[in-house]
C-alpha cells in the first residue's frame, strides 16, 4: 500500500514539475553545454562552429577591450554593491522611525526602483548634461560662488602661486558623461537612486527585530548606538547577506543604464562585462568569444556567491 | 532631550525624499516645456506656458509608433504573466508539497539557475530561437514563462510550505487528487503570493531591454523599452523635452500599476528577502 502511494506521488510529483523539467532541460542545461561548447570554437552563427581548444579564453587574456570591460566591472562592483547597501540600511532605518507622512516618504523612495532602466537611463543622462544638464545648473553658481569667496582667498593667504589662485577663481563643474571618470561615477550615483527594493527589504527585516531586546537593553542603559551595533545589526545580519548576494549578482551583469546612457563611452571609460559580451556576440558575430567571457563572467559570480557563503558564518546570525 | 533627533530625523528624510524625488519632478517638468525653454540657463522651474502637446506630438510621430509598441509590450507583459503564475504555482506545488524522488534536486536546480548570468544563455539561445523560426517575433519573450520561472518557483513554493500539513490531507482523504488540492485549497489560500508573481513578471517583461534588443529585430515588433532607445538614438538626436515626454508615457503604466496594488507590491517584496 505505501509502496503503491510513493509510485502515485513519484508520478504526480514529476507531471506538477514537469513544465520546469521540460523547460530546465530546453532553456537551462542545454543552452549551458551549448555555451560551454562554443566557448572552446570559432563560430559566427552563419557557418557551423569549428572546435579550436582554448584559443578563445587565450586570447581574452591579450585583448585590452576585455581588461578594460573586467576591470570597469569589478571598480562599479566594488563601490556599488556596498554603498548601495549601507545607503538602503539608512534609508530603511530612518524609513522605521515613526513620523508624520512616513507612508509618503517610504513611497516616494521606494518609486524610483520601479522606473524602466531604460528611461532612468534618458533622465539622468538629461540631468547629467554638461551645458544644460539641472545638476550643473545648480553646481555652477555654487562651486563659482564657493572658488571666488573662499579656495581663492584661502589660496592667497597660503601662499599659493598666482596660477593656482587664478585658477580657483574659476572652477567648474565636471562635464560628467563627457569624462571617462566622472561617467562611471554618474553611473554608479544611478544605482544609489534605485535601491527602493532593498530598502523594503530591509523595513521588513526590521519588523522582526524583536522590540523586547530594544527595551531591555535601554532598560540597561544601552545608547542609540550600542543598540543598532549590538542587537539591530546581528538580527538583520541574514537580510543583510541576502541584499548582499542579490547585489553581487545584479552588479556584474550591469547593461542597460550604460548602454543607453553612454554607450559605453568615452573612451572604453563606462564599458561593461555584459556589454563587452553583448557587442562580442551581436555586432562582430564573435560568439565562441562571448561565450568564453560569459562563462569567465558565470565562474567570478560563483566564487563570490561561495566566497560570501564561506564568510557568512563568521557574521551571519541566525536566531 | 528626544527633540533632537526627530529633528534630525525629518530633515534627513526630508533630504531623501527631494533627492529621490526630483529626478522623477524633473523629468515631467521638462516634458510640459518648449524646446527652446528647457535648455534655457538658468533653468525655468515652472514650465509656460505648459505645453501638452509635446505628448500629442511623440503619440503622433510617424516614426515611434508608441500604441504599437505598447501593445507589443502588453501583450508580451501580459502572455508572461499569465505563463509564470501558471507554471510556478504548478511547480512550487510539486516542490512543496508532494513527496518525490529528484524534488531535493530540482529544488537544487532552482536555486543555482538564479545565479546564472544571462549571457551565458544569450548565444546558444539565439541559436534555438532561430532554428525554430522564433527570431523576430515575441515568442521568445514570453514562450519561456511557461516553464516556470526559478524565482516564482522558490517564492511560491515558500508560500505553499506555510499551508498546514493537515489541510491537505483532509482534502486527500476526502478523495481529492493533487490538482484538486492545488486548485481549490493553494491558489485560494495564497492568491496574494500569486498576484506577486503576476505583478512582478508583468513589470520585468515591462522594463526588460536586452532581451527584446537581442531577439527583436523588426521596428514593428519593438517593445517600448527598445523603442525608447532607438528613438533616443536616431540620427539628429531627440530634443529632450520629446524624450522625457516618452519617458513619461513609458512609467507612467507601471507607476498607475503600482498605486492600485501598492500593498501586494511591498508585502511581495518585503517576503522575498526573509525566508
Amino acid at each position: 500500500m505505501n509502496d503503491r502511494i510513493t509510485l502515485r506521488e513519484q508520478l504526480a510529483g514529476m507531471a506538477f514539475a514537469a513544465p520546469y523539467l521540460i523547460g530546465a532541460a530546453a532553456f537551462l542545461v542545454f543552452p549551458l553545454a551549448m555555451s560551454l561548447y562554443y566557448s572552446f570554437c570559432n563560430y559566427s552563427m552563419l557557418q557551423p562552429p569549428i572546435w579550436i581548444g582554448w584559443t578563445n579564453y587565450r586570447h581574452l587574456l591579450t585583448d585590452h577591450a576585455f581588461h578594460t570591460a573586467l576591470w570597469n566591472t569589478i571598480f562599479y562592483a566594488a563601490i556599488s554593491v556596498p554603498f548601495t547597501l549601507a545607503l538602503s540600511l539608512f534609508l530603511a532605518l530612518l524609513l522605521n522611525q515613526p513620523t508624520r507622512g512616513q507612508g509618503i516618504y517610504r513611497t516616494i523612495v521606494f518609486l524610483p526602483s520601479l522606473v524602466p532602466l531604460v528611461a532612468s537611463a534618458l533622465i539622468w543622462q538629461w540631468l547629467f548634461n554638461a551645458d544644460k544638464g539641472l545638476i550643473n545648473s545648480v553646481l555652477r553658481p555654487v562651486l563659482h560662488m564657493l572658488g571666488k569667496a573662499v579656495l581663492s582667498p584661502l589660496a592667497g593667504m597660503l601662499g599659493a602661486r598666482h596660477a593656482t589662485i587664478e585658477s580657483l577663481r574659476h572652477i567648474s563643474p565636471p562635464v560628467w558623461l563627457g569624462d571617462p571618470h566622472w561617467a562611471m561615477a554618474a553611473i554608479i550615483f544611478i544605482s544609489f537612486w534605485g535601491v527602493g527594493q532593498t530598502v523594503v527589504i530591509f523595513l521588513a527585516g526590521l519588523q522582526d527585530v524583536p522590540r523586547e531586546l530594544h527595551e531591555a537593553a535601554e532598560m540597561d542603559g544601552a545608547g542609540a548606538i550600542h543598540r543598532f551595533f549590538n542587537i539591530t545589526l546581528p538580527m538583520l545580519s541574514p537580510v543583510i547577506f541576502f541584499n548582499l548576494i542579490m547585489g553581487i549578482i545584479g552588479s556584474w551583469q550591469i547593461f542597460d543604464v550604460p548602454y543607453v546612457m553612454t554607450g559605453g563611452g568615452p573612451g572604453r571609460s563606462t564599458l561593461f562585462y555584459s556589454m563587452y559580451i553583448f557587442e562580442a556576440a551581436f555586432n562582430q558575430l564573435r560568439m565562441g568569444p562571448a561565450c568564453a567571457m560569459a562563462w569567465i563572467q558565470l565562474l567570478i559570480i560563483l566564487f563570490l556567491t561561495v566566497l560570501a557563503f564561506a564568510s557568512a558564518r563568521k557574521w551571519v546570525y541566525y536566531a | 532631550m528626544n527633540r533632537k533627533p526627530r529633528l534630525l530625523t525629518h530633515i534627513l528624510l526630508l533630504l531623501a525624499a527631494l533627492a529621490y524625488l526630483a529626478p522623477l519632478l524633473w523629468m515631467i517638468d521638462t516634458s510640459l516645456k518648449h524646446e527652446v525653454q528647457a535648455v534655457q540657463i538658468p533653468p525655468v522651474l515652472i514650465p509656460h506656458p505648459v505645453r501638452w502637446q509635446n505628448y500629442v506630438h511623440v503619440l503622433r510621430d510617424p516614426q515611434f509608433d508608441f500604441s504599437l509598441f505598447a501593445r507589443n509590450t502588453l501583450i508580451i507583459a501580459t502572455l508572461s504573466s499569465l505563463g509564470a503564475m501558471l507554471s510556478s504555482s504548478l511547480v512550487a506545488y510539486s516542490l512543496a508539497k508532494i513527496r518525490w524522488r529528484g524534488r531535493g534536486l530540482v529544488f537544487g536546480i532552482v536555486l543555482a539557475s538564479m545565479m546564472i548570468p544571462f549571457p551565458v544563455f544569450m548565444v546558444p539561445l539565439y541559436r534555438i530561437f532561430r532554428e525554430l523560426g522564433w527570431i523576430g517575433t515575441n515568442l521568445p519573450l514570453w514562450v519561456p514563462a511557461f516553464f516556470g520561472i526559478p524565482f516564482f518557483i522558490f517564492l511560491l513554493r515558500q508560500f505553499y510550505l506555510t499551508i498546514p500539513r493537515e489541510l491537505s490531507e483532509a482534502a486527500v482523504m476526502d478523495g481529492c487528487s493533487h490538482f484538486g488540492i492545488w486548485w481549490r485549497i493553494m491558489i485560494p489560500l495564497t492568491r496574494p503570493a500569486l498576484l506577486v508573481v503576476g505583478l512582478f513578471s508583468f513589470m520585468s517583461a515591462w522594463n526588460n531591454f536586452l532581451g527584446p534588443l537581442v531577439y527583436l529585430t523588426h521596428q514593428s515588433s519593438f517593445t517600448l523599452s527598445v523603442a525608447l532607445q532607438v528613438y533616443q538614438s536616431r540620427s539628429g538626436g531627440t530634443s529632450y523635452n520629446l524624450l522625457m515626454a516618452a519617458s513619461v508615457l513609458i512609467i507612467a503604466p507601471v507607476l498607475i500599476l503600482f498605486f492600485l496594488a501598492q500593498r501586494t507590491f511591498i508585502r511581495g517584496i518585503a517576503t522575498t528577502g526573509l525566508k
